[in-house]
C-alpha cells in the first residue's frame, strides 16, 4: 500500500467515532456533576476508540514524558480527570461507531472479543505473576490488538467485506486477506497508527506481532496472543477470523499449558464475557 | 533572585476591606533575575499593577509563563498596559491543551475579541511572541532556566521551576494532588495508588531542594471534605509537598475567595502551632512584599 495511502488512512483515523454504548454513557456522566471518577474511567477504558485517542494525545511530544503513559488510569494521574474526561467527550461528540457498516463487520462481537481478551489477557499476565502495571498494561493490549480491523470496517469497507469472506470461505487466516485485498493486515495497520501516535513500544509490538510470535520477545504479546485464542475458543465476540490457533511450544513454555487445558485451568469465568456484554449493550 | 506577588487571591479578584492586607488580585508573580531579568507567572488581574510599575522603566522585555488558561490567571493579559506600546517586547509561554489542541496564544486572542474587548489582537504594538513549552523541557531567560511539569488541575496545569543564580523557586499553579478514584475494596485500588505514589514522587523530585515553594492551598482539611476534584490543594498538602521536598520556605498562595485578612491569620496561626518542625519557613503570601532570597 502506497504511504500517500497510510497517510490518508491516519487522517481519517482522528474522525473515527467510538462505540455507541460508551458514546451515549460518557455523555451521560459528563452531565451530570455526581458522576463518580471510577465510573468515567471504566466507560473509557472499556473503549478502544476512546482509549487510543487518549493515549495519543497524552504520549504526544506535547507532554514530553520521560516512560509512555500506557493505560487511562494513569494517563488520569498525570493530567487530571477533567481533561481526561473532556477528552472523551470530544471523541463522544465525533458520533457513533455505524453497527451496519458497508463491510458487514459486526462491531458489537468485535467489541466483545476486544474487551473478553483484554481481560482474559490480564488474568493471565497475574496469573504468571507479571506486576499490576504490567497486568493493566495488558488489559490495553488486548484491548487495541485487532483495531486495525474496525479502521478497515469504517475506512475501506468494500476490500475489508471481500477479505472476511475469503477468510470465512476458504478458513484462512484474516491478515491473510486482508494483505491480498487490501495491501496491509490489521497487524501492520494498527503498528502503522501505534507508531504514528508514538505509544509504548510492548504495545505497539503486541499490536504488530499478535499473529508473528517468532518476530520477538514480549510477555505482554504472549498474554495477548493467548487471551486472543481463549477468546475464540470460548467463543466470546467475533473479530472475523475464523481460525484459532494453538498454543506453539513458546506460548506453552509460558503459561504451562495447552489451550484446552488453560481454558479449564481458568475455571468458570463466563463472568469476563457477562461483564464485558454490559459494556456493550445499548 | 527576587519576587513579588502581585496577585494571591484564588478564582475570582476580591477587593475590600476584608483583603486590604494580603490582597484581592487574582495570580500573578514577578521573578528578578540578579541581572534584572523579568520573569512573570501568571497574568491573573495581579499583572496590571505590575504593569504600572514597569512604565517606568520602558521598553521591556517580559517573559510570561502561564500555568494554565482558567481565567484567574489570564484576565489580566489584555491590561498588561505594556502590549499597547512600542518597542516592548513580551513573550507569551505556555502549553498545548489536549481537549482543544490549541497553543497559549488563545489566552490573549480569545479575550481581545470584539464582544469582549475594544481593541483588536492586530492593535497591539508591543512585539508579542509565544511559545510552546513542554513538560521537562528547560526554558532559558538570561541566566535562568524555567522547567515546566504536569500538575493535575481540571485544565491542563504547568507547575514551574525557575532556576537562577544558584536559587530556586517553583509554582505549582493550581494543583490539587490527585487521590486514590477506588475504594480499597476495589481491586484496582492498589494499583492506582501505585501510580499515585509515582506522580507524587515525580512532583517532589522537580521542586527538590527549592528556596521557595509557592503552592495553591486553597482549602483546610475541613472545607476540602466537600471540595475534592475542584483541583486545588489544602493548606496540609502544601506542607507535606514542601517537607518531602525539602523546601526552605513555603508560601500559601490562592487565598480562597471568601478568606478575610483576618482568618487567613488565623488559620495561619493554627498552622504554625500544628506543624512546629516542618524543617521549612512557612509564609501566607501577600500582595507587594519584596521577597529576597
Amino acid at each position: 500500500m502506497p504511504n500517500s495511502k497510510n497517510d490518508k488512512l491516519i487522517v481519517l483515523v482522528e474522525k473515527m467515532p467510538a462505540f455507541p454504548k460508551s458514546v451515549q454513557q460518557v455523555v451521560q456522566l459528563t452531565s451530570d456533576i455526581n458522576a463518580s471518577a471510577k465510573d468515567i474511567v471504566r466507560v473509557i477504558e472499556c473503549d478502544p476508540v476512546m482509549t487510543v485517542k487518549i493515549l495519543k494525545a497524552i504520549n504526544s511530544s506535547f507532554y514530553g514524558l520521560p516512560q509512555k503513559i500506557t493505560s487511562v488510569q494513569r494517563a488520569v494521574v498525570h493530567i487530571g480527570l477533567n481533561t481526561i474526561k473532556n477528552m472523551a467527550l470530544g471523541v463522544a461528540a465525533m458520533g457513533m461507531l455505524n453497527a451496519n457498516n458497508k463491510a458487514n463487520f459486526n462491531t458489537s462481537e468485535f467489541l466483545l472479543h476486544s474487551l473478553t481478551t483484554a481481560a482474559i489477557s490480564k488474568m493471565l499476565a497475574e496469573r504468571i505473576g507479571l506486576s499490576s502495571t504490567e497486568s493493566s498494561d495488558c488489559f490495553v493490549a488486548g484491548l487495541l490488538h485487532d483495531f486495525g480491523k474496525v479502521v478497515f470496517a469504517e475506512f475501506m469497507p468494500d476490500e475489508f467485506k471481500l477479505a472476511l469472506e475469503k477468510s470465512k470461505e476458504q478458513q484462512r487466516p484474516l491478515y491473510q486477506t486482508e494483505h491480498e485485498f487490501i495491501g496491509l493486515s490489521h497487524t501492520e495497520a494498527g503498528k502503522m497508527l501505534a507508531e504514528k501516535w508514538q505509544l509504548s513500544e510492548t504495545l505497539i509490538d503486541a499490536i504488530a506481532h499478535h499473529h508473528d510470535l517468532g518476530h520477538s520477545q514480549n510477555v505482554l504479546r504472549d498474554c495477548v496472543f493467548a487471551a486472543n485464542q481463549i477468546s475464540k475458543y470460548m467463543q466470546f465476540g467475533d473479530s472475523g477470523n475464523p481460525l484459532i490457533e494453538d498454543f506453539p511450544t513458546s506460548i506453552i513454555a509460558r503459561f504451562g499449558l495447552n489451550l484446552p487445558a488453560m481454558c479449564e485451568a481458568l475455571g468458570n469465568f463466563d463472568y469476563v464475557k457477562t461483564e464485558a456484554q454490559s459494556f456493550i449493550n445499548l | 533572585m527576587k519576587f513579588k506577588f502581585w496577585g494571591v487571591r484564588g478564582s475570582i479578584p476580591t477587593p475590600g476591606a476584608n483583603t486590604l492586607k494580603y490582597g484581592g488580585n487574582t495570580t500573578c508573580i514577578e521573578i528578578r533575575t540578579d541581572d534584572n531579568d523579568l520573569i512573570i507567572l501568571d497574568a491573573g488581574t495581579g499583572i496590571h499593577a505590575l504593569a504600572q510599575n514597569l512604565l517606568k522603566e520602558m521598553p521591556i522585555q517580559a517573559h510570561i509563563f502561564i500555568t494554565h488558561t482558567h481565567w484567574d490567571h489570564i484576565q489580566g493579559l489584555p491590561f498588561f498596559i505594556p502590549i499597547f506600546i512600542p518597542n516592548n517586547q513580551i513573550k507569551i509561554y505556555g502549553g498545548i491543551d489536549p481537549v482543544t489542541n490549541e497553543t497559549i496564544n488563545r489566552a490573549l486572542s480569545v479575550q481581545l475579541q470584539y464582544s469582549f474587548f475594544p481593541i483588536r489582537e492586530a492593535q497591539l504594538n508591543a512585539r508579542i511572541e509565544y511559545t510552546t513549552v513542554k513538560p521537562g523541557g528547560p526554558v532559558k531567560v538570561g541566566s535562568a532556566t524555567i522547567t515546566p511539569i504536569v500538575l493535575s488541575h481540571p485544565v491542563l496545569n504547568f507547575g514551574y521551576r525557575i532556576d537562577c543564580d544558584g536559587q530556586s523557586i517553583f509554582f505549582t499553579g493550581d494543583y490539587e494532588p490527585q487521590l486514590n478514584i477506588y475504594d480499597p475494596e476495589d481491586d484496582e485500588y492498589a494499583e492506582f495508588q501505585s501510580f499515585v505514589d509515582a506522580k507524587w514522587d515525580e512532583v517532589v523530585l522537580a521542586m527538590k531542594d527549592v528556596d521557595a515553594l509557592i503552592v495553591d492551598s486553597s482549602y483546610t482539611n475541613e472545607e476540602y471534605v466537600s471540595k475534592q476534584g475542584w483541583g486545588h490543594g489544602t493548606y496540609d498538602s502544601g506542607i507535606k509537598l514542601a517537607a518531602a521536598a525539602n523546601a526552605k520556605k513555603l508560601f500559601f498562595t490562592h487565598h480562597e475567595p471568601t478568606r478575610s485578612d483576618a482568618s487567613l491569620e488565623a488559620i495561619y496561626q493554627r498552622l504554625l502551632q500544628n506543624h512546629p518542625e516542618t524543617g521549612c519557613e512557612l509564609l501566607l503570601a501577600q500582595e507587594g512584599v519584596d521577597i529576597s532570597l
